[in-house]
């Protein structure tokens, strides 16, 4: 089962068991979002919201008060978090806390990248990331993506905000963790540029360089990965990885927490610092496998 | 249900709702007076003037009904049942509240008369009320000002609940005034006409409460409805001050009916009994 079918599938289970209402715009055409919704025609909660995206995420937020039912709502660009924001990180992020007043809301922000442009592209998480009441989650795997939702609805009174990416959904595997005795290099990754983490991490060891690789995509609130912090400690360094902007970037803060922790130097690795173009010579996109090996080998020596 | 018309005018209990706006015109007054001798420090938006809209809609729903207002709302919150010391703690930041004193006078959030909280982003209740009102499938109530009504996401919200049919009744408190800011410097557009091009049934109204009593006595409560009330903000848009006398005061409109009514004397005994609870209130 791919991560698509397996969003699909749990969504129909909501829906049929919990009564949940799906919302978000263009979410019956073609393709169901890239099959990560139930192809439910006509079904009352499959809610079809017009292209008002400030507005839409008022909606979303208002049903969300509605705590008998789950309500996801799909945002299928993830940058269209620009135009959500103001009521999901300004309400429904503060609700509970302000007043006592749980709005659930789960929001799918799917990310992309690669010629698709300065606002569909890329992550957009670390907008929602400052906000207290937030839990953010980026989750590549089917294990990732049940467990934000597991976490969702038996930990938390506040929205999750579950930044996937498309390039996941054709996922059937798990991308576990590397730790070896004889590392000399940790790489913690997040989001997308997992999946290139995970090429350069093969491709080093088969030329006899093993690297420690853990994965993020516990954001908010930030768990780190098992054997993480004493790893780092143990070879004073850490690279961060991310499909965010390496400045003001999640990287950034990840790193200087890790730093607070273990004392030790991390490394950033994340988008450059400027807008991405649609043709292959102006995009921006998550460090490729090769920056990845490059920037080990300047670190290894360390 | 639908109320005819005739039915209603002989319904409506003009004494019960001049009550109500007398209570909290006299609360707004002491919580002006506390402001004055400093013994509040947070930002106040008071409903002086603007008091015969939340009585009025409190009177026809006596059930009370969701509520999503913004700042301006302690009206709504006293005409729907909530606690007055509650609301005298809260402005005076004391302790025990419903909030811990992080939501003020803007943002009167009370589960307990379904008032929700408002995050400060003018108008923004609005589509937050209409999903609410969506998964409720029940008649729910979204208050704004004039200059709200100008936000991009309210306009949105419009074309929302008439394709949808959500029984949404969005109230329009005119005041004309954004500030200082007049109405006409701002747009060249009614509300009204924006909401009618939609689909929602819409009207312009005085705040009068028989007006309000009659446009919702014919709603069906099954689709949206729009009241633009025109009504007269007394004191600063924030603060207790006062730029010059109010050109008119609906309470006093009200008040001469009551008097024609019922007499001096009863007149006299419902305004000493609420004036003797406001002195307790805020001895």
């Amino acid at each position: 089962m791919t991560l698509a079918e397996y969003i699909s599938t749990y969504t129909r289970e909501l829906i049929i068991d919990k009564d949940a209402i799906v919302m978000g715009q263009c979410l019956t055409a073609v393709g169901w979002v890239a099959g990560t919704i139930p192809p439910l025609k006509n079904h009352p909660n499959i809610i079809e919201l017009p292209m008002a995206d400030v507005a839409g995420g008022g909606f979303a937020v208002g049903a969300a008060l509605d705590e008998a039912r789950p309500v996801i709502y799909v945002i299928r660009y993830q940058g269209f978090l620009w135009y959500n924001a103001i009521s999901i990180a300004n309400y429904a992020a503060k609700s509970f806390e302000l007043f006592g007043v749980p709005c659930p809301l789960i929001v799918r922000a799917i990310g992309m990248e690669g010629g698709i442009g300065p606002v569909a592209g890329n992550s957009h998480l670390s907008l929602l990331l400052r906000m207290p009441g937030l839990n953010i989650f980026a989750p590549m795997t089917i294990a990732e993506w049940k467990r934000s939702m597991e976490f969702h609805f038996e930990q938390s009174k506040n929205p999750t905000i579950i930044g996937e990416h498309r390039a996941s959904y054709s996922l059937t595997i798990e991308l576990k963790d590397y730790v070896y005795s004889d590392a000399r290099v940790n790489l913690l990754a997040i989001g997308a540029s997992r999946l290139n983490a995970r090429t350069a991490h093969d491709d080093l060891k088969d030329r006899g360089i093993k690297v420690n690789l853990f994965n993020l995509y516990m954001l908010s609130p930030l768990t780190w990965p098992e054997g993480l912090l004493e790893s780092v400690t143990e070879l004073g360094s850490c690279i961060i990885i991310d499909s965010d902007f390496e400045k003001w970037g999640p990287s950034q803060n990840i790193a200087y927490m890790l730093s607070s922790i273990t004392k030790c130097k991390i490394e950033l690795l994340g988008l450059q610092t400027r807008s991405a173009g649609f043709s292959k010579a102006t995009d921006n996109v998550s460090p490729s496998a090769q920056e990845i090996i490059q920037k080990v080998q300047q670190t290894k020596s360390y | 249900m639908k109320y005819r018309l005739n039915q209603v005018m002989e319904e409506i209990n003009l004494i019960s709702i001049y009550k109500k706006m007398y209570r909290i015109r006299q609360f707004e007054l002491k919580v002006r007076e506390a402001h004055q001798n400093g013994l509040i420090s947070v930002p106040i938006y008071l409903s002086v003037g603007q008091e015969s809209i939340a009585s009025a809609l409190s009177e026809f729903f006596p059930q009370g009904l969701p509520i999503f207002a913004q700042h301006r709302c302690h009206s709504y919150y006293i005409a729907f049942g909530g606690a007055l010391p509650t609301l005298r703690d809260q402005l005076l930041s004391s302790e025990a509240l419903w909030d811990q004193g992080a939501g003020g006078s803007a943002s009167i959030s009370d589960r307990s008369i379904t008032m929700f909280g408002h995050s400060g982003f003018m108008g923004d209740q609005i589509p937050i009320a209409a999903g609410f009102a969506m998964m409720q499938k029940k008649v729910t109530l979204g208050v704004i000002g004039d200059a709200s009504a100008e936000e991009d996401y309210v306009i949105a919200t419009l074309g929302f609940i008439a394709k949808k049919k959500i029984p949404l009744l969005i109230v329009c408190e005119d005041n004309n005034l954004s500030i200082l800011t007049q109405v006409h410097e701002r747009r060249n557009w009614k509300f009204v006409d924006v909401a009618k091009s939609f689909g929602c049934e819409a009207y312009e109204i005085t705040d009068h409460p028989r007006q309000i009593w009659a446009r919702l006595s014919q709603w069906n409560q099954t689709s949206p409805l729009v009241l633009n009330i025109k009504t007269t903000r007394h004191l600063w848009h924030a603060g207790s001050g006062q730029d010059e006398s109010p050109i008119h005061d609906t309470i006093l409109e009200v008040e001469s009916e009551i008097f024609k009514n019922v007499g001096e004397a009863a007149l006299l005994e419902i305004k000493s009994n609420i004036d003797r609870e406001m002195t307790r209130l805020w001895k």
